[in-house]
């Protein structure tokens, strides 16, 4: 069932990122970068916030009149501030939203990945707590509401010794000393967030905190747009002596008030079974996964490039433990592993030209190895060779299990992460003859289920990344294709185009005619 | 790795941000939302006071005096529980509130609590409101009566204070 709720969902985050990656290139597209958009978003709340603090009395009596008279005296820079600090605010709650249900989406929650998921939890917690402590600093008529409909339901607990609610029965019994409190809660607990923050990215690799310059100049022309075109005003002062009704509520801090007025109890049960539920997704049911990577340390000198591309903190370098003559060699950390191979494909070691003794590389999937790979490059081309009848050219596909190659599986090299088969195997498979064409079909290009994987295939193939595709490789011979799994007619499609231009090459840029065998390549 | 992107391009991705500020920044502040209905007001019944001991006082015997240590011979023995307090509140003859409320703690000793929040109509009622913090068993200790005009919107408290004679209304 959460199974197929995650592939609906998919579908859905599917077609917006599409969308959005043909309208702005998939560097700018904020449904890429959702995570990195939430940490601006807590900048942009953060610089706010000091700003109008500034102005801000933190006497209940004055509070209200305080916060009045930056919003009208001086909206063109608090206004404006008020209303980025509110706005982004409720952005804030939008977009984790988005990247929570993207993440499940994506199923890049269970296994290794829990962590992550788990550390999430409590940071929409303490992203409420945030805003509803702010709400209650305006003092107006929902800052009243706010305060009376929040200690009625903290009351409900059976913690705090006198009703807290008490201190807003009437206008006499509001303490200054209470409304203080509140400001300093305001503050402290957003830092809480912030720290809560930088635990939920701890142990994935290079986590994208700061979205492209060109994508966080636009969201602050947008937010600055809306902040003058509709600024944030109060709703009148408060007063105890009335019920704040009507009042306009912040749905997206707010959307379970009413339901707090009508029955606590039943909200606060509502509550702890969503947070329950939520912290328990990793587990429901775990991801069956494949062992994490080991190491062959004859195979591995130190060269670090795999804990340069690991996506998930997993690798290290240490001292030496054997009698090779390196510095180094790499550890892995089996609890951050997520198998997905794509420290094989960093390895000098994984070189598929090497035909004496059997074919070990540095660092491997003991459940999927690299000689496994090259198997099973042999294994398809001799398939296609004996469907004699047909004459359109070989292709090989290197397969993304998570992409739209997912399903393929009798005519795919299937891999966790493309990044897992390192270019000379690109290389091998053309030149060697095992193929005319080799397909790239990773995961969409904003949607890398391992993160960094397409990107590192990417830079690899353009040259940019080591361990490179070696420049003599016929590049019209090789095909990325970057779609993510609701979209295998588009596959398809690709497939079939590349395979027309294939055949109607010339000779000369056969793999046939390529000098034939490179014995000492890479 | 980032392509220049063309400005059409670029208005098209800020429109889009913009739309889904806009959305942000509508549902920031509505629909309002109607806590009670039109056409009433909110009397609050709260207070925070404690009853009688559970037990008398008593004085020791001089006997029961010298077994204590010298700093702790005081010469009356008072037990810290306190009883519940019953209270009654009554709207218009319909009573909407009665029962015990027990002391708070877990000694038992602190003050009996009450919060309650009743919506009624605008226009006259008559509001009774009973108490017994003593340890009698009929009967009440305080009672207070009134005829309060609700206005649309209003939120009337009637809190009891000792010290102001017993209930109040703030
Ligand atoms: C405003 C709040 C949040 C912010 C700012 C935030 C930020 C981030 C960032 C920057 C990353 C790294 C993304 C990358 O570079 O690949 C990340 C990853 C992740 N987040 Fe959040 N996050 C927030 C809330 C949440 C919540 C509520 C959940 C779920 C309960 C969650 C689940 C995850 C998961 C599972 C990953 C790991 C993705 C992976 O392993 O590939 N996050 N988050
Ligand atoms: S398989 Fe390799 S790259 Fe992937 S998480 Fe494990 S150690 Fe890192
Ligand atoms: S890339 Fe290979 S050789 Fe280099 S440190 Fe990793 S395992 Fe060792």
């Amino acid at each position: 069932m959460i199974a197929a709720l995650r592939y609906g969902v998919r579908r859905v985050f599917d077609v917006a990122e599409r969308g959005l990656d043909r309208l702005a290139g998939p560097a700018l597209n904020p449904l890429a970068q959702l995570g990195a958009l939430g940490f601006f978003l807590f900048w942009i709340v953060a610089v706010s916030g000091i700003y109008l603090f500034m102005l801000f009395d933190t006497g209940v009596e004055n509070a209200y009149a305080s916060v009045e008279w930056y919003s009208t005296r001086h909206a063109w820079h608090a206004g404006v501030m008020r209303s980025f600090h509110r706005y982004a605010s409720d952005m804030m709650v939008v977009v984790m939203a988005l990247h929570l249900l993207r993440e499940f989406s994506r199923d890049r929650y269970r296994g290794a990945r829990w962590f992550s998921w788990l550390t999430g939890v409590p940071v929409i917690w303490f992203l409420y707590m945030s805003g509803i402590t702010g709400y209650w600093l305006v003092w107006d008529q929902l800052a009243q509401y706010v305060a009376t409909t929040s200690t009625e339901l903290l009351d409900w607990l059976p913690i705090f010794g006198e009703p807290i609610a008490r201190n807003f029965l009437a206008p006499s019994s509001l303490s200054n000393r209470f409304f203080t409190l509140l400001v300093f809660l305001h503050i402290a607990v957003p830092l809480v967030l912030l720290f809560m923050l930088w635990i939920h990215i701890q142990r994935i690799t290079r986590p994208k905190v700061n979205p492209p310059r060109t994508l966080a100049a636009l969201m602050m022309l947008a937010l600055f747009a809306v902040s003058v075109a509709k600024p944030a005003l109060s709703q009148g002062p408060a007063d105890l002596a009335r019920v704040p009704s009507p009042v306009g509520l912040d749905w997206f801090y707010l959307p379970l008030y009413p339901l707090a007025d009508a029955a606590p109890g039943a909200l606060w049960g509502l509550l702890a079974a969503a947070t329950v539920m939520l912290a328990a997704m990793p587990w429901l049911p775990p991801l069956r996964r494949m062992r994490p990577a080991t190491v062959d340390l004859p195979h591995c000198n130190g060269c670090g490039r795999c804990v340069e591309d690991c996506p998930y903190d997993a690798l290290q370098l240490v001292p030496r433990s054997d009698d090779l003559p390196y510095a180094l060699e790499v550890a892995v950390d089996t609890d951050k592993c997520v198998s997905c191979g794509i420290c094989t494909g960093s390895c000098p070691s994984s070189t598929p030209f090497r035909s004496v003794g059997p074919l070990v590389t540095g660092i491997d999937l003991p459940d999927l190895t690299f000689a496994s790979q090259r198997e099973r490059v042999h294994e398809l081309a001799k398939v296609s060779d004996h469907k004699v009848s047909d004459q359109s050219p070989r292709l090989l596909v290197i397969g993304c299990q998570h992409g739209a190659a997912g399903t393929r599986t009798d005519d795919t090299l299937s891999l966790p992460c493309v990044a897992m088969a390192p270019p000379s195997l690109i290389d091998y498979a053309l030149s060697r003859g095992f193929a005319d064409g080799v397909v790239v079909a990773g995961c969409a290009e904003s949607a890398c289920y391992n993160r960094l994987g397409v990107e590192w295939m990417q830079q690899r193939i353009a040259g940019e990344r080591d361990p490179y595709l070696r420049s003599r490789v016929p590049r019209e011979r090789i095909l990325s294709v970057w779609a993510s799994p609701t979209e295998g007619a588009r596959l398809d499609r690709e497939l079939a185009a590349f395979k027309e231009r294939l055949a109607t090459m010339t000779e000369s840029q056969s793999p046939a005619e390529a000098p034939a065998i490179r014995e000492a390549a890479s | 790795m980032s392509m220049p992107v063309s400005v059409p391009r670029l208005a098209g991705l800020f429109v889009v941000l913009a739309a889904v500020m806009a959305f942000a920044a509508i549902f920031s502040d509505a629909p309002a939302y109607r806590q009670i209905p039109p056409g009433t007001g909110v009397i609050k019944f709260s207070f925070n006071h404690s009853a009688d001991r559970a037990k008398e006082c008593r004085r020791r015997t001089p006997e029961e005096l010298a077994k204590l240590p010298p700093n702790m011979r005081r010469p009356v023995e008072c037990p810290r529980g306190r009883r519940g307090i019953v209270a009654e509140l009554t709207i218009d003859e319909k009573t909407v509130f009665s029962g015990e409320i027990p002391p708070s703690g877990f000694a038992k000793d602190g003050p009996s609590q009450i919060y309650r929040r009743f919506v009624v109509k605008v226009g006259s009622h008559t509001v009774t409101a009973r108490l017994r913090d003593t340890p009698r068993t009929e009967g009440f200790d305080h009672e207070r009566t009134e005829a309060v005009t609700v206005v649309p919107g209003q939120s009337l408290a009637l809190d009891f204070r000792p010290e102001h004679g017993g209930f109040v209304w703030r």
